[in-house]
């Protein structure tokens, strides 16, 4: 039988009550549906609200709507990284199996929402710096975590033995991580082309209220989105590696009659 | 509205990325469902 069919829950611990797979699913299953249209509900209120309704900027123009894209993508690239990190961290920590499904189920996904956010901040710096690209620290950095994404899903796929590749991606994403604090700051401690943040934990923000509340819907939209993606996709795995636990026992089975 | 180009390309490839992977995990979902109800008839999982 395979790792995750065999790993027993262990009472009184809940992040180990979902290494139960049939626990997983069954919860899986409820919270799926209100992810996905958590996610569709906000990112349709989001981007139609910041296209259509929310003012221009005053020096940047209408190219300003790129942000309600451009901006939860970031948010988005950012956590997911977070998450794949936390994965690690469990998988390397507690041996747990569904972390280190998450984990290579998450590396795609947080790849798109990088890849959504350069692409789009490149089509947001063309009109407004003159450039498609510089090699500032912003940009840099989300271009390193572009890669550590990619990096992570080659890794996991390069063994032979997956729990190998598991444990290589697992060293690979907490050592990335270094790179999200950076990511953070770089538009404080560097002088970058790149404007500084107009919303923080700490401070109010600097935008004007008009735009925010599009902003904040649509990252609230692209975040339930992205969690209804990897939950759709770690169910899908979780069912293919049952699947292949199944067919290799029935093959054993066969082979022994 | 200034910029459109620009504008509607940002939002554009922000769908079929986004799309993409939607449709690609819903695909990925139905066919392991599927496939685990044809070997796994009690189908507990799906």
């Amino acid at each position: 039988m395979d790792a995750i069919s065999a790993t027993p829950a262990v009472p009184g611990r809940s992040l180990f009550r979902l290494a139960n797979p049939g626990r997983f699913m069954r919860l899986s299953g409820r919270v799926l549906p209100v992810l996905i249209a958590l996610g569709l509900g906000f990112t349709a209120v989001g981007l139609v609200w910041g296209m259509f309704f929310s003012p221009a900027d005053w020096q940047q123009g209408d190219a300003v709507r790129i942000m309600y894209v451009h901006v939860p993508a970031a948010w988005v690239s950012s956590a997911g990284y977070v998450g794949l990190a936390a994965c690690s961290a469990i998988s390397l920590i507690w041996r747990h199996p569904l972390a280190d499904l998450a984990a290579v189920e998450i590396g795609p996904v947080g790849a798109g929402a990088t890849a959504i956010c350069l692409i789009t901040g490149s089509l947001w710096g063309e009109p407004m710096w003159g450039t498609w690209w510089v090699w500032d620290a912003r940009l840099t950095s989300v271009l390193v975590l572009f890669f550590l994404y990619l990096g992570h899903m080659a890794l996991v796929r390069a063994f032979d033995e997956p729990e190998r590749g598991y444990r290589a991606g697992a060293i690979l994403a907490l050592i990335g991580a270094v790179d999200l604090p950076i990511i953070k700051f770089s538009v404080d401690w560097w002088n970058t082309l790149h404007q500084p943040d107009t919303i923080t934990v700490t401070g109010a923000p600097t935008m004007y209220v008009g735009m925010l509340w599009p902003l904040l819907f649509a990252a609230l939209g692209f975040s339930f989105g992205f969690g209804a993606i990897v939950t759709a996709r770690l169910r899908a795995a979780v069912m293919e590696r049952r699947l292949r636990g199944l067919l290799l026992a029935r093959a054993e089975e066969s082979l022994a009659s | 509205m200034t910029n459109l180009p620009y504008i509607v390309a940002s939002y554009a490839v922000t769908l079929v990325i986004a799309g993409g992977f939607s449709l690609g995990a819903w695909i990925r979902l139905k066919h392991a469902r599927r496939q685990l109800a044809a070997v796994d008839p009690r189908g507990r999982w799906q």
